[in-house]
């Protein structure tokens, strides 16, 4: 602190007589400007339109659309699919994540499971539902899934395909975090494996195990590209409806659908992101 | 949210370390576990992949080989789509142009905040990660009016990078403020100053080379980004390599160019992150 201070008299005095001195925050208005732009304004946009009618009016009486029970099949789409994806990819996550931990933490399975998950955990794409649809699509190489095209267990499966790598990057710090010695104390103690899971090991990586599953619920929400090349003729979830309403205003009338479903998601994944943040500032507790 | 954690911010510190003491029969039921756990999830990621390098490599009878799709990249042109190859350039285009603005944009900020004006270190982190909490598919909705604007002046898809840049900010953002914490912005700027270095020099020749690898780190994971990208440049009416694989799949949906493109993308990605885990390990160590 003591050091900042100096640099900033000793500029403002090599300055002195010729001009006043220029706040230091200037030098930050060309990132606040981009962000401005691109990112602030849009999403205001968003909040102001879900607001108005096509007139341009302000109006509240939209909100009540979401419980148009054709707009809340959709978001009852999407918490079905997050929730059947995030759960499913937590669980088969943390499985893969305490056997990586098991192993030698410099040892070679480790650093490729984690490379790996890293790239993979990326791979949302398109091309996720293409590589699914050869292995157990209609003309699938390794079988033919009678329940691929079905909502919301085929592309489930195919989701889990970046949650798992998600989940054991997440998730494999709060593991390691478990120190030997609390399992060696709970030996001492005479606890059995499932005893030191229930009362030592569970309890400690529930909340990070909890926010993880959060972290995976929002990711699975936002995506699009994977369920859009999936199944192109029904929309199931939110986005895929937010993309057929920017181009045909069909359906909902005076209303600016997209902007109205834009909002409600926005809601929905600050919701559980905030629940996320919250989960991982308890887990870090122990995590030191 | 393609990934919200990636690989470049994993710590790789070693964990508490092999359990030592532990007995001769759970540690053979420990690794008995392992195998089956690592066997059953290789299978899981690898036979998607397998079956999409087995279709690229499909001849023209089915159960033949050949290699024709792969030699397709480079010519392939589906009727009302531009080709294959030029979507491909500007994919890679896009993904430089959003490196390039990223860094200038943030590396000049970040370390401006974290010398004088620390007051606002904890505005810009939260604007940084605010894209995770607003998706793609939501920002795209907004998006709209002002890429409006923005057509005015060019029609070229490379203007996508001005929110590609939006969209790499969280993961760019944690990769650099890693790389920062760990070098005495301080002390190395004053000492650059006081021997008369311009603000330039200080950020070029001395901040820089001092965070290398959080820059590497930051470089490909923006990279990584642009070439998934499909969301956007799908709904603001763009041709990136992701919405021309998509268009090719609705009027072909068994062009074997399909498979070995989206093969020889994810096998690019791959080689990316891969420079970047062993990047993150030298810096780790040293």
């Amino acid at each position: 602190m003591a050091v900042a201070a100096t640099t900033k008299t000793g500029a403002r005095l090599s300055r002195a007589g010729r001009r006043p001195p220029t706040p230091a925050w200037v030098g930050t208005v060309p990132f606040f400007a981009y962000v401005g732009v691109f990112l602030l304004w849009p999403t205001g946009i968003v909040i102001v339109d879900a607001l108005k009618n096509p007139n341009g009016a302000w109006t509240f009486s939209n909100i009540s659309e979401l419980g148009n029970p054709l707009v809340r099949g959709y978001f009852i789409g999407s918490f079905k699919l997050a929730l059947l994806s995030s759960v499913a990819g937590a669980v088969f996550g943390a499985i893969l994540a305490y056997a990586v931990a098991a192993g030698d933490p410099d040892g070679t399975v480790r650093r490729l499971y984690i490379a790996v998950s890293g790239v993979l955990a990326q791979f949302g794409g398109v091309t996720l539902a293409f590589a699914f649809l050869v292995l157990i699509g209609p003309v699938g190489l390794l079988f033919h899934a009678s329940w691929y095209f079905e909502f919301p267990w085929g592309i489930g499966l195919i989701y889990a395909y970046f949650q798992i790598p998600l989940m054991v990057l997440v998730f494999l710090p709060a593991i390691d975090g478990l120190k030997v010695q609390w399992r060696e104390a709970s030996e001492n103690l005479g606890a059995s494996a499932w005893q030191y899971w229930r009362h030592v090991g569970g309890p400690l990586l529930m909340p990070a195990f909890l926010g993880a599953t959060l972290l995976l619920f929002a990711n699975a929400l936002s995506a699009f590209a994977t369920i859009q090349a999936w199944e192109n003729q029904i929309a199931y979830v939110v986005p895929q409806q937010i993309s057929t309403a920017l181009s045909s205003e069909v359906g909902l009338t005076n209303v600016n659908v997209a902007d109205l479903l834009a909002l409600g998601m926005v809601i929905m994944v600050a919701v559980v992101m905030t629940g996320y943040a919250l989960l991982q500032r308890r887990a870090a507790r122990w995590l030191r | 949210m393609a990934a919200v954690t990636s690989l470049g911010e994993t710590p790789i510190a070693a964990p508490a370390g092999r359990p030592r003491g532990m007995q001769a029969s759970r540690r053979r039921r420990l690794n008995l576990f392992r195998y089956v756990v690592f066997t059953v999830f290789g299978l899981f990621f690898l036979l998607p992949l397998l079956a999409m390098a087995r279709f690229s490599l499909e001849g023209a009878n089915l159960g033949t080989w050949s290699v024709t799709a792969w030699r397709q990249i480079a010519s392939y042109q589906n009727t009302g789509i531009p080709p294959l190859l030029s979507s491909i350039e500007i994919t890679l285009e896009l993904a430089v142009i959003t490196c390039a603005v990223m860094l200038v944009l943030l590396v000049p900020t970040m370390v401006w905040v974290r010398l004088r004006v620390q007051w606002l270190a904890r505005t810009i982190e939260f604007i940084c990660l605010l894209p995770l909490t607003i998706p793609a598919i939501v920002l795209v909705v907004g998006l709209g009016e002002i890429y409006n604007k923005i057509r005015h002046f060019s029609l070229s898809a490379l203007m996508l990078f001005w929110v590609y840049v939006i969209l790499a900010l969280p993961y760019a953002y944690r990769a650099l403020a890693a790389g920062l914490s760990a070098i005495d912005v301080t002390t190395l700027s004053e000492a650059a100053r006081s021997l008369g270095a311009s603000w330039f020099t200080v950020m070029v020749r001395v901040i820089a080379p001092n965070m290398r690898a959080a820059i590497l780190n930051a470089l490909l994971l923006t990279a990584a980004l642009v070439l998934g990208e499909f969301t956007i440049a799908y709904l603001l009416l763009y041709t990136n390599l992701q919405v021309e694989l998509y268009s090719i799949s609705r009027s072909t949906p068994n062009a074997g160019v399909l498979f070995s493109t989206s093969l020889a993308a994810l096998l690019f990605a791959f080689v990316l992150l891969m420079i970047l885990s062993f990047a993150g390990r030298r810096r780790g160590r040293g």
